[in-house]
Formats: structure tokens, C-alpha cells, sequence
């Protein structure tokens, strides 16, 4: 039972060898020259205008939060669509069951609407 | 192909649809107090509940691809969750609307916590337990920190998120092993697994089962994975924390008792030392630490950890008393605490809840009434007889006994004693001290009245005649061995 994840192994050997032989390399025959410019967190050659660590709004957590509850709705609608035409063949729950799912959804999104959760100010 | 007994799903389902009607009353009238809400929420409750009794007594049956039972244990949980939900609308108005002014999101949240208990309570797979256990504490989370602007609201809920998910990290692993050993997170071809010895090695299944008694006696609070309980009971709005010790405790020990005796009863004899020790250390330490407490929501936090010791006690025992024993005495439960809270919001005014018990001194006169309630539920609680309190401990305790688990039983009774000095400390302030200070008019709105007057009935009624529910509680064991 074991034996048969021997593959995944290797492939996790392999790709960890390649990542560490790589840096590796680069590490002792790379040529290093090194200048404030170079050594500043974006090498864009744009001059930093300050600290990176600000306070976020809490308003994007809240539309981070709705993303996901849409993101993953359309994540099943996927695989739902695929096989969708031969389910409906025996009946037309597979049909009737999305709407449910998708009225759920409808009626939060509604909520989050009238009580202005998609308003930014 | 797609068959659905819809009967599983009924109870459910109608929690389910009084969600989103009360969703609606939002998306209708986005600035409403509540009222409404909770209206429909007390009405969609009488209707869960009647479902719930006319599915009552069926042969038990399982469905919707062996994810729900529908059975007699399921449908008393039901019961239980449903009471608590509906003593606490009851409770709630005119508390919201005195300390912070209604919203109607509360009624929707509690409403939600109410569907993740029930699926607890008729989950018969261990990932339908996990979204119920998830809903109702999401739900919880946001419930206990529902105050917005007072702190020690805030600092609950977030103790009770970190330490919650923490839990829920165990709970699942545990899930993961379980799944690794046997191959299934079904209940029912998990119990065929272990009887058939279908188990990829043992010591993988072993730390399976200990990692899910350490994720439910989060749920349950038991020590020492009590910590959470003082700081949420205490933050979380009194109406909340009557709620909570109720309903998710009910249901964390349906799901509990559910997976340990009937699809891990096999290997009681690996758990049950550990519950044991669970049991004597959560009856102990919970009894102790309420001793020292002055604030009444803090000791009857630390009072809710030690109830549940007594029903890890029959969970010990886990015979066919035992369970019905426990099934009983989260009922009574349920009665007696949120009639207790039911008290204290009554005592509290705006901007002082009155939580000091010293604060007490004199109710039992000034407030005839609520005096004699609390004294009811204080005794039910310590658990002396006639109440609903004490027969229920009887029965845990003499399973234990029948099943041979006499120190256990003694721990339990040297406990209850302890428990008697600072319950009827309660009482004695009540009573028995000069009141400080000028009296304050006690306003109830008539829906409180109603809560206190059937949390108190119900206490009494289950102590003096319990003959009917502890039938009903016999006819659920059936369900697990």
C-alpha cells in the first residue's frame, strides 16, 4: 500500500534536489557586486517612499471575505455544468438543486446589498 | 436515482427556511429593531419543535447518501436545542433593546447557531458533525462579541475564534486519522470497521479517536480544555451566555456520545479510562473554581464546566441508563441555566448588569417572584431534590454505579456537595443579607415573564414527574448500542 506512493516521493526528491543544486550553483559561481541601489527591497530603481507595513481599511477584508463566498460558488457550478446534460436526463433535480443553491446565495448577496456592504464609503 | 426521504431532512429544514425568511425581513426593511424577526424566529421554532415530536417514535432510518439519521436520539436533541433557542428570544427581548438597541442580525445568528446544532445532533458522518460544529460556532463567535463597543464583549469572542479554531484543527485531524485507519468518515462503516478489525494499523486509528475527545471536549468544555469558558461566559451578552451553555452544549454531547458509543463502542475499553479522567478532573476543577467567584456569570461558567463532568460521568458509564441518564440531564439542564440567566438579565439595568452576587442582597424581598425562581434554579442546580436538577443526576450516577464505576460516582457526589455551598451562597444573598442601597424597579417585558415562568415550571415539572421524559429518553438509547 505503501509502495504505491513511492512515484510521489521521487517526484518531491527530485524537485527539491533541482530547487537546492540550482540555488546552490548560483551561490558559489555567481558574481556578486552589491550597491544601496541594488539591495533595496524593489529593484525597480524607484526610490522607497516608506514603511510597507500600513494599516489596511477593514473594508477589504469584508470584500476579500464576499470574493471568496462568490469565488467558491463558481467552483462548483464548474463541475455541475459539465455533467449537466447527463443528469438531466434522469430528471430534472440536478436542475432544481442548483437554483436552491443558488437562490441561497442570491438572497445573501441581496443582504449584503441593502445593507451596504457594496457601498466603499 | 436522486430518492429523499425527506422526512430526515424535515427539521432541518425548517430551521433552514426560517433563516432565510428572516434574511428576507432584512433585505425588505434593511434598519429594522428586530421585532419582527423575532416574532417569525419564536413562530418557525413552535413549528421546528412540532415536526420534531410528530416524527417522534418512527423506526430509526438514515439517508441523503448516509449523511443524516432521523431517530429518536436526534429528535430529543432536537427538543433540547429547540427549547433553548425559543427560552432564549424569549429572554432576549427587551435585553437587546435595553443595552444596545435591537438589531436583527442577532435573531438570524442564533437562528443559524440552532440548524449547526441540529445537524450535530442527526450528522451521521463525521464531515456533516464538523459543518455543524463549524456553523454553530461561527455563528457563536460573532454572537458572544454581538456588544461591539463594550470590551470584555470583544475579548471573548476573540479568546473564544483563536481558541475555537485551535480545537477545530484537532477535531479535524482527528477526523483525517480516523479516515486514514478505516477508510470512511461514516459513522456507520466506521462501527463495521472496528467490529470487523478493518483497520489500517491500530495505534493510527487510536490517535484518531484521541484527537476527536480533544476537539468535542473543547465543545463541551471539559478540563483541562476549559480555559475559554470564565472569559466567554462572562463577555458574551447574558442572553448569549444562557444560550450557549444550553443548546451547543446539548449538542456538542450528542455528537460526542454519538461517535464515542456507537461507532467507537468497540474500543471502549481504550477511551473509557481517558474519559474518566476527563470526568473526575472537570467536575473537580469546575466545582473549585466556582467557589471563589463573585461574579454570578463567571460562577456559572465555571458551574456549566462541572455539569459537564456529570454527563462525561454517564458517558463513562455509557451504558443504556447512562446514556439515557445524560440525554435527561442536558434537558434539565437546559431548563434550569437559562432560567438562571433569565434571572440575571431581569436584575440588570443599563450600563450596570448587577453581576456582583454580593449585589443580590435582598432580592428574594424586594422581587418576591424572581427571588423564588432563582432559589429554584440554584437548588436544581446544586441538585437537591424536587427539582429537575437532582433526578437527573440520580440517574447518571446510579449507571455509573451499575456499570461499576464507584469512585467515579463518589467524586461526583463529594462534588455535588461542594456545588450546594455556592449555589445557595446565591440564595443566602437573596435572602438572608441587608440589601445595599435603594431598590430598582425590575422591568420585564412580557416575553421574559413567559421564559422565567416556563424555565421555572419546567424545572419542576421535570423533578416532580419525570416519568414521561425519562421514557422518551430510554426510547433514544437505541439509537447507539
Amino acid at each position: 500500500m505503501l509502495s504505491d506512493y513511492l512515484p510521489i516521493v521521487l517526484l518531491l526528491v527530485i524537485a527539491a534536489g533541482f530547487a537546492a543544486v540550482n540555488l546552490g550553483i548560483t551561490h558559489l559561481v555567481g558574481p556578486r557586486k552589491p550597491n544601496p541601489v541594488k539591495l533595496s527591497p524593489y529593484e525597480s530603481g524607484v526610490p522607497n517612499i516608506g514603511d510597507a507595513r500600513l494599516r489596511f481599511s477593514v473594508k477589504f477584508y469584508l470584500v476579500a471575505m464576499l470574493f471568496i463566498i462568490f469565488d467558491i460558488e463558481v467552483v462548483f457550478l464548474y463541475p455541475w455544468a459539465v455533467v449537466f446534460k447527463d443528469l438531466l436526463a434522469q430528471g430534472t433535480f440536478v436542475f432544481t438543486e442548483m437554483v436552491v443553491f443558488l437562490g441561497v446565495l442570491v438572497l445573501g448577496l441581496a443582504y449584503v446589498w441593502r445593507k451596504g456592504g457594496l457601498e466603499w464609503d | 436515482m436522486f430518492e429523499i426521504d425527506w422526512n430526515i431532512l424535515l427539521p432541518s429544514l425548517v430551521v433552514a427556511g426560517l433563516v432565510l425568511v428572516v434574511l428576507c425581513v432584512d433585505i425588505i426593511r434593511p434598519d429594522n429593531k428586530g421585532g419582527v424577526s423575532g416574532y417569525l424566529s419564536l413562530l418557525g421554532v413552535g413549528v421546528a419543535i412540532w415536526v420534531s415530536l410528530s416524527l417522534w417514535g418512527r423506526s430509526p432510518t438514515h439517508g441523503l447518501g448516509g449523511m443524516l439519521f432521523l431517530d429518536n436520539y436526534a429528535l430529543f436533541f432536537n427538543l433540547i436545542i429547540l427549547a433553548g433557542t425559543g427560552l432564549t428570544i424569549f429572554v432576549s427581548t427587551g435585553f437587546l433593546e435595553r443595552e444596545e438597541g435591537g438589531r436583527s442580525e442577532y435573531y438570524l445568528l442564533i437562528l443559524a447557531a440552532t440548524l449547526g446544532m441540529m445537524l450535530m445532533a442527526a450528522g451521521a458522518d463525521l464531515i456533516v458533525i464538523f459543518l455543524g460544529i463549524e456553523l454553530m460556532s461561527i455563528a457563536l463567535y460573532i454572537l458572544v462579541g454581538f456588544f461591539r463597543r463594550r470590551t470584555d464583549s470583544n475579548e471573548g469572542s476573540m479568546k473564544y475564534l483563536l481558541l475555537g479554531a485551535f480545537a477545530t484543527g484537532f477535531l479535524l485531524y482527528g477526523i483525517a486519522l480516523v479516515y486514514g485507519s478505516t477508510g470512511t468518515t461514516n459513522l456507520r462503516e466506521i462501527e463495521l470497521a472496528v467490529a470487523q478489525g478493518r483497520v489500517y494499523t491500530h495505534p493510527m486509528l487510536l490517535g484518531g479517536v484521541a484527537l476527536l475527545i480533544v476537539g468535542f471536549a473543547f465543545k463541551v468544555s471539559a478540563v483541562p480544555f476549559h480555559m475559554w469558558a470564565p472569559d466567554v461566559y462572562q463577555g458574551a451578552p447574558t442572553a448569549i451566555t444562557g444560550f450557549m451553555s444550553a443548546g451547543p452544549k446539548a449538542a456538542a454531547f450528542a455528537a460526542f456520545f454519538r461517535v464515542m458509543v456507537a461507532s467507537l463502542g468497540d474500543l471502549s475499553g481504550d477511551w473509557s479510562g481517558a474519559i474518566w479522567m476527563l470526568a473526575a478532573l472537570t467536575m473537580t476543577v469546575g466545582n473549585l473554581g466556582a467557589l471563589s467567584q463573585r461574579n454570578i456569570k463567571r460562577m456559572l461558567a465555571y458551574s456549566s464546566v462541572a455539569h459537564a463532568g456529570y454527563v462525561l460521568v454517564a458517558l463513562v458509564a455509557a451504558n443504556e441508563r447512562g446514556i439515557a441518564g445524560g440525554v435527561f440531564y442536558l434537558l434539565a439542564y437546559a431548563f434550569m441555566n437559562i432560567g438562571a440567566f433569565a434571572v440575571i438579565v431581569a436584575l440588570g439595568r443599563k450600563g450596570d448588569e448587577n453581576l456582583e452576587i454580593s449585589g443580590y442582597a435582598g432580592v428574594g424581598f424586594r422581587h418576591p417572584g424572581i427571588g423564588l425562581a432563582m432559589t429554584l434554579f440554584m437548588v436544581s442546580l446544586a441538585g437537591l431534590p424536587p427539582t429537575a436538577g437532582f433526578f437527573g443526576k440520580f440517574q447518571i450516577f446510579s449507571a455509573a454505579v451499575e456499570a461499576g464505576y464507584i469512585w467515579l460516582t463518589v467524586i461526583g457526589v463529594l462534588n455535588s456537595l461542594v456545588s450546594v455551598y455556592f449555589y445557595l451562597g446565591v440564595v443566602v444573598s437573596m435572602y438572608m443579607r441587608q440589601p445595599v442601597g435603594q431598590a430598582h424597579a425590575v422591568s420585564m417585558t412580557p416575553f421574559a415573564r413567559v421564559a422565567l415562568l416556563t424555565a421555572s415550571l419546567g424545572t419542576l415539572y421535570i423533578g416532580l414527574a419525570p416519568t414521561s421524559l425519562l421514557q422518551m429518553a430510554r426510547q433514544t438509547v437505541s439509537a447507539l448500542l
